[in-house]
């Protein structure tokens, strides 16, 4: 049976998705997906979609999903790459995805990930401060 | 007995188009700066010889019939020519009843009978009737297609998408947005933000002369599917008779960066790109530069 490698990257998880995704594989995924985070405790998940050129309500909805559980377990998740046709269905859908973050590509949304750590941190960093004083 | 009208026609051919072309001259409304006399006597030989070559006493009264192909072929031909080149319905109509009276007219001096004439007369005016209709399908035809071309020119010209700065696009808006327009102009939007990879999109509606709720919905599709794409959308140019509507009609733009001007704009473009513009140090320098 067909599974979507995931990938660790430092901190992050890279899933490159190279296939039109059938609702199975979708579920499939979003299962594997949050026991890896939960498993790495990954602080970013970058989703590669450019490969996607057909997508339905119910994809818009999986990608809704894997972002909200991801920060659920303190896990960014950025998608990338998407194309037009795929951003011109999912708004015609209704399905503007507003909880997730995009990049135009993996090397973009790499450094959108890496960016939001250092502010994670930053912010950490103050709160310890704060309690310090 | 029934005189052979074809044959008539055909013997009289030479007269026929004289009578046509001078009836065609005499008419005040013809548009010689359109068509110079020469072109004007080469199309009325071309069609006069195709339709009488092809006329006989069968197919006169069956304007269906595929000996008229050729000329339908040449009517079709000259009356889209004349759409194209911007000649009015009247001269257009004209052109094929003035042959038809021509005809009537060469008719009238070969048959003395009365009786015969009318009848051939009314035949002779059936299938010269069917070729007006013909005429005008086919000059409308021939506007329309100019129209459409327009219409597609118009839609083509008026969605350019400019670099502004490397990965900055500008999309200047000119006109109403209607969901048709909306598609082209998102689809271009898109398409260049791959090419190009920019991050950032600034959309200029100073051109756009009204917003309802039904433009600021189609604004929104474009700069959420720009969202989608991993790109920052910016909306410009916002005149205040149109904040004023938007406020009005309470439509919430509040999830949008919006701004003024397309100056602004690209300020803020700039700011989010960690740009930074400044002025050369002294004049001086800049003086000495200019001066190699």
């Amino acid at each position: 049976m067909d599974r979507i490698p995931i990938l660790k990257m430092g901190p992050f998880l890279l899933v490159t998705i190279q296939i039109d995704l059938y609702d199975r594989l979708a579920l499939d995924l979003e299962e594997d997906l949050v026991r890896m985070v939960e498993k790495t405790s990954a602080k970013g998940v970058l989703i590669d979609i450019s490969a996607v050129t057909i997508v339905d309500s119910f994809m818009g909805r999986i990608l809704g999903n894997i972002a909200s559980m991801s920060r659920l377990l303190d896990a960014q998740t950025v998608v990338v790459g998407m194309q037009p046709a795929v951003a011109i269905t999912l708004v015609e859908l209704g399905l503007p995805l507003n909880g997730v973050s995009t990049a135009l590509d993996v090397e973009k949304g790499m450094a959108l990930l890496q960016s939001k750590m250092i502010f994670d941190e930053e912010e950490e960093q103050e709160e310890d401060d704060t309690a310090a004083n | 007995m029934l005189v052979n009208i074809t044959s008539i026609l055909k013997n009289k051919r030479t007269e026929i188009l004289e009578l046509w072309m001078k009836n065609q001259l005499s008419n005040p409304g013809l548009a010689d700066d359109l068509i110079s006399n020469q072109d004007l006597r080469s199309q009325s030989a071309d069609f006069v010889n195709a339709l009488v070559n092809n006329l006989n006493e069968n197919n006169i009264d069956n304007p269906n019939s595929s000996d008229f192909d050729h000329v339908i072929e040449i009517l079709g031909g000259i009356s889209i020519s004349r759409a194209r080149q911007g000649f009015s319905p009247r001269e257009t109509g004209f052109f094929i009843l003035s042959l038809k009276e021509s005809f009537l007219e060469i008719l009238n001096q070969e048959i003395s009978d009365v009786k015969d004439l009318f009848t051939q007369s009314l035949r002779l005016s059936r299938l010269m009737d069917n070729f007006t209709i013909l005429t005008f399908e086919t000059f409308i035809k021939g506007r329309e297609e100019v129209i459409m071309r327009q219409t597609d020119e118009i839609t083509d010209i008026s969605t350019p998408v400019i670099k502004v700065w490397d990965g900055i696009l500008a999309l200047p808006i000119i006109g109403t947005l209607d969901s048709a327009r909306t598609q082209v102009v998102m689809e271009n939007l898109l398409q260049e933000i791959v090419i190009t990879g920019s991050s950032i999109a600034i959309l200029d509606i100073s051109g756009v002369p009204t917003v309802d709720s039904l433009v600021a919905q189609h604004l929104l599709k474009a700069v959420s599917a720009t969202r989608l794409m991993g790109a920052e959308c910016i909306i410009s140019g916002i005149r205040p008779e149109i904040a004023q509507t938007i406020v009005h009609l309470g439509i919430d733009l509040s999830q949008i960066i919006t701004k003024a001007t397309l100056a602004s704009a690209l300020q803020y473009a700039f700011k989010s790109l960690r740009l930074e513009v400044k002025r050369s140090a002294t004049d001086n320098k800049l003086f000495n530069k200019t001066q190699y």
